[in-house]
C-alpha cells in the first residue's frame, strides 16, 4: 500500500490543482471578452459616434441608453446587469452608452477618454466592461493613465496609439459631444438610462426595475427615435 | 537524528512549499488567461510586471510555466520522501532551473521594468527557500 501512495499524494494535488484552476477561471473570466464581434458595434462617424451594443441589423423592439461615468459606483454596480439583459433579451433590445462623467470624479474623464481610444481600436464595449469591472482598483490609483495602458494592453490594442489617441481632439470631442446631449436632455447624475425615449426612475434603477421597463417598453413598442 | 530520517523531513518541507508555490502559479495563470487584473491590489508596478512582455513565452503566460515547474518540484519532493532515488535527482534539476529563471525575472523586474511584482516576489522566496532545501539535503552514498 505504501508503494502507491506517493503516486496517490501526487495524482490527488494534480486533480485538485486542476479543478480549483478550472474553478477559478470560470468564476474570473470576463464575459465581455467573449461577445462575438458581430454583436458590438461602434457606428462610426466623428463626434456623432454611438456605442450600440447589440446586432445593427436586429428587428430591435427597444432601445435602452445608458448616460454613464466610469467611475461612479451605482453605474459600474448596473453594468453586468445591463450586459446580463443585452444577453437574454439578444436582438430585442439594443443598449447605447453616452458619457457622463461628473466633475466630482477625479478620474472619470480620463477614463471616458481611455474608453474613446480604446473604441478607435474598435475595442469599446471591452474597454467599457473592464473599466467598471475594475472600477475600484483605478479609482483609487495615482497614476490611472498606466493602468489604463496596462489595460490596453490586455485587450491586445495597439499601447503607443492608444496613449495618443487618449490626448487626441478626436476622443475628447466625442466625450463632451455626449456631455452636451446630457445636459440638453436634462441629465443631472449618473446613472440616467432612457428606456425607448422614457427615462426610467431611479427607484426601478437595478436589475428587475431595469427588466420591468423593458418589458413593459416591449409591450407598448413604442418607437424609438431622440435619446440616439 | 539519523541522515535518512532529516532527508526526509526536507523532502516533506520542500513538497510543502512547493504546494504554496503552486497555489500561487495557478491564481496567477488564471489572471492571465482572463484578463482579471485586480492582482496586487491595484498596485501599478504590478500592472507593469505582469502586463509586460516578459510576462509571457509565445503567447503561454509564465506563470504556466511556473505551475508546471512547482507541480513537477511537489511531485519529486513527495517520491523523493519516499525513498524513490531517481526523484532527487529530478528535484535538484528542476529547483536548480527555477533559481536561474528566478534570477533572469528578478533582473528583469530590477532592471529593465523598473517594478516588482508581489506575487513573483513570494514566488522568488518560494524558489529561494526550495534551493537551500536543494542544497541542505543530504547525498546518498
Amino acid at each position: 500500500m505504501k508503494r502507491y501512495l506517493p503516486f496517490f499524494i501526487v495524482g490527488t494535488v494534480a486533480l485538485v490543482t486542476i479543478a480549483s484552476g478550472t474553478m477559478l477561471y470560470r468564476a474570473k473570466r470576463l464575459p465581455a471578452l467573449a461577445i462575438p464581434e458581430n454583436s458590438t458595434t461602434s457606428a462610426m462617424g466623428g463626434t456623432e459616434m454611438v456605442h450600440v451594443r447589440g446586432r445593427a441589423d436586429a428587428p430591435v423592439t427597444v432601445t435602452l441608453v445608458e448616460f454613464g461615468d466610469f467611475q461612479c459606483p451605482p453605474c459600474a454596480n448596473l453594468s453586468e446587469p445591463i450586459n446580463q439583459l443585452e444577453r437574454d433579451y439578444r436582438s430585442r433590445l439594443r443598449i447605447i452608452f453616452r458619457h457622463f462623467p461628473l466633475p466630482n470624479h477625479q478620474h472619470a474623464r480620463e477614463a471616458a477618454l481611455a474608453s474613446e481610444a480604446a473604441s478607435l481600436q474598435n475595442r469599446f464595449w471591452e474597454m467599457h466592461d473592464l473599466l467598471y469591472r475594475e472600477q475600484s482598483v483605478w479609482s483609487k490609483a495615482p497614476d490611472v493613465r498606466v493602468l489604463f495602458s496596462a489595460y490596453a494592453g490586455m485587450l491586445g490594442l495597439n499601447i503607443d496609439r492608444f496613449r495618443k489617441d487618449m490626448e487626441s481632439e478626436q476622443a475628447k470631442a466625442r466625450v463632451t459631444s455626449d456631455e452636451q446631449q446630457a445636459i440638453t436632455l436634462g441629465v443631472r447624475t449618473t446613472p440616467t438610462i432612457f428606456v425607448n425615449n422614457h427615462e426610467v426612475s431611479h427607484a426601478y434603477l437595478n436589475p428587475a426595475g431595469l427588466r420591468g421597463s423593458i418589458d413593459a417598453a416591449m409591450r407598448a413598442r413604442t418607437p424609438v427615435s431622440s435619446t440616439q | 537524528m539519523n541522515t535518512s530520517r532529516f532527508r526526509i523531513i526536507l523532502y516533506t518541507l520542500a513538497a510543502i512549499v512547493s504546494l504554496a508555490g503552486l497555489a500561487d502559479a495557478t491564481y496567477l495563470t488564471v489572471q492571465a488567461l482572463t484578463g482579471e487584473t485586480l492582482v496586487c491590489g491595484g498596485s501599478p508596478d504590478c500592472f507593469r510586471v505582469l502586463g509586460s512582455s516578459y510576462a509571457r513565452i509565445a503567447g503561454i503566460p509564465m506563470a504556466a510555466f511556473g505551475t508546471l515547474a512547482y507541480f513537477g518540484v511537489f511531485s519529486f519532493a513527495t517520491f523523493a520522501a519516499f525513498r524513490y532515488a531517481r526523484a532527487r535527482a529530478f528535484f535538484k534539476l528542476t529547483v536548480g532551473t527555477m533559481f536561474l529563471v528566478t534570477l533572469w525575472l528578478l533582473y528583469v523586474q530590477a532592471f529593465v521594468l523598473h517594478a516588482f511584482c508581489r506575487y513573483c516576489l513570494f514566488s522568488a522566496a518560494l524558489v529561494f527557500g526550495l534551493s537551500a532545501i536543494a542544497v541542505l539535503v543530504p547525498s546518498s552514498r
